[in-house]
């Protein structure tokens, strides 16, 4: 089926976002602190990053919403020196998102319930100053190989790396109660991938998504029970399905103490809808934003930032 | 190359999850007793030998790792963690892989001097650019060098510092790679 064509009274420019689509996503590295600064020394992370690129030809623009996103002139970023050093780490722009909206502080005990490959992980790593215990979870076994690789090369020293079913994680291994923040980077239907992944939809059914819905309902309630009264829990997908996005929101915000809140970002995006397929969805999830791939020439992306209640 | 030498062990490959053959549970952190007079478990390193190490090899001032814990899983691999957590603890990781010791050689992992080694002032190798390459390359080379034998800090120079690529054992004037295959480079 023409899952995109699912989407065409959600989009407001439908032919913009259908040759979004269908262009390759341009390639894009986030500069990581961890290894890339010196604390010795004023200079920035990100023109040090940029120097070091420049000197191998490569030109590496910061992106306007995030000065450590930048965009590469360059098939193979992982080739080159700063890769080498762990001074960057290849993550597609969009998906730099989420740990933006978390906003860590230095210190801070953090869950990464859905952790794999590490991305997000490593960029939460870096905004705590790899200060604070950030626990980096995820069910597959297999994919933690790829986590502990890349928070090594990146230099993440405060990272303890679990491997559990996230809705019904427990905190025993660790001396805390709560965590201050969580993140959801949900398993999803990865629509928004299409740039990367031409063949993401070939595979699409209506009975995945709702499958996914199902582990996505109960991982975000599990962060919202394990994050501690007034703290934040970050819910993103790299999907457009309603089902895995408001409609998973809908449904926490109906059995857990917390709320959808507003957040301010530097990218154009759309609100959440309230209605899909004939059901409605508390209207809190508003405050959600969908990015479409034409708006910022990213992924598609969904990301909701949600207070606990106190 | 004697029977002692450290090359001579089978982690040229720094690979974290390759804990065969020892006798602890591998998912089980333990932290590093202070000092010898608190040490439980027989030939467990110390924070106090591990601390010494970095300082005395490489000159890595001690108060680099004053805000981290240092932890055992398995057979000699001690892994360095920012701040502290109850042991034992069982979890997948536990901060980033550090030292390899109960060997006689101890070896810092590439991560570790990446991560820590621009603090090093001694056995710190330089290497020119092409050098450099061939070294993340994963070859073996023959630098000019007349200071220690065994590992040392490879570094070369990137934008106006001192930048650290990994740990090379240098035995009878060869420098051997010690980076692990899936951080090997062709630049």
């Amino acid at each position: 089926m023409d899952v995109l064509a699912r989407y065409e009274s959600l989009v407001d420019d439908y032919e913009a976002f259908l040759a979004a689509c269908e262009r390759p996503l341009p390639q894009a590295v986030r500069v990581n602190g961890i290894k890339a600064s010196r604390p010795a020394d004023e200079e920035d992370a990100v023109e040090r990053v940029r120097e070091a690129f420049a000197d191998e030809g490569v030109e590496a623009t910061p992106a306007d919403w995030n000065p450590r996103v930048l965009r590469v002139d360059t098939d193979e970023p992982g080739n080159t020196w700063p890769y080498v050093h762990g001074w960057v780490h290849g993550q597609e722009e969009v998906s730099a998102l989420p740990p933006v909206v978390l906003d860590p502080q230095p210190g801070e005990a953090v869950w990464d319930a859905a952790a794999a490959p590490g991305s997000k992980t490593t960029q939460v790593a870096d905004l705590l100053d790899d200060r604070g215990l950030l626990v980096a979870n995820d069910s597959n076994l297999g994919r933690l190989s790829a986590l502990r690789s890349n928070a090594e090369r990146l230099g993440v020293t405060n990272v303890a790396v679990t491997n559990q079913d996230a809705r019904n994680f427990s905190l025993n291994p660790f001396e805390v109660d709560a965590f201050d923040r969580a993140l959801v980077d949900a398993p999803c239907s990865c629509e928004g991938t299409i740039r990367k992944n031409p063949t993401v939809l070939d595979d699409w059914t209506q009975g995945h998504v709702e499958s996914v819905a199902g582990i996505q309902k109960g991982i975000l309630r599990r962060a919202v029970q394990a994050t501690t009264p007034g703290g934040v829990v970050v819910y993103a997908t790299c999907t457009f399905a309603p089902e895995e996005n408001e409609a998973v929101l809908d449904h926490v915000l109906d059995r857990e103490d917390c709320n959808v809140v507003d957040y301010e970002v530097g990218l154009e995006t759309s609100p959440g809808i309230t209605e899909w397929d004939g059901e409605q969805f508390d209207e809190r999830v508003r405050e959600a934003k969908r990015v479409y791939p034409h708006q910022n020439d990213t992924g598609g992306f969904f990301c909701a930032k949600l207070e606990v209640g106190e | 190359m004697s029977e002692d030498d450290p090359g001579a062990d089978d982690d040229r490959e720094d690979d974290p999850g390759a804990d065969g053959g020892c006798e602890n549970d591998p998912e089980r952190f333990e932290r590093l007793p202070a000092t010898a007079d608190e040490r439980g478990v027989e030939g467990r390193a110390t924070r106090q030998e591990v601390v010494d190490f970095w300082d005395e090899r490489f000159g890595v001032p001690p108060e680099t790792f004053e805000a981290f814990t240092f932890w055992e899983k398995g057979a000699g691999k001690v892994w360095a963690l920012h701040g502290d957590a109850p042991s034992p603890i069982e979890v997948e990781a536990l901060g980033m892989t550090f030292l390899r010791t109960r060997q006689e050689h101890w070896k810092p992992t590439t991560d570790a001097v990446q991560r820590f080694g621009r603090a090093a002032t001694e056995n710190v190798i330089e290497l020119p650019r092409e050098h450099a390459r061939r070294f993340v390359a994963g070859e073996d080379l023959e630098p000019e060098w007349d200071g220690d034998w065994g590992y040392l800090i490879v570094a070369h120079e990137l934008v106006g510092g001192l930048e650290p690529l990994g740990v090379g054992l240098f035995t009878y004037g060869t420098l051997q790679s010690m980076v692990p295959k899936g951080r090997r480079r062709d630049l």
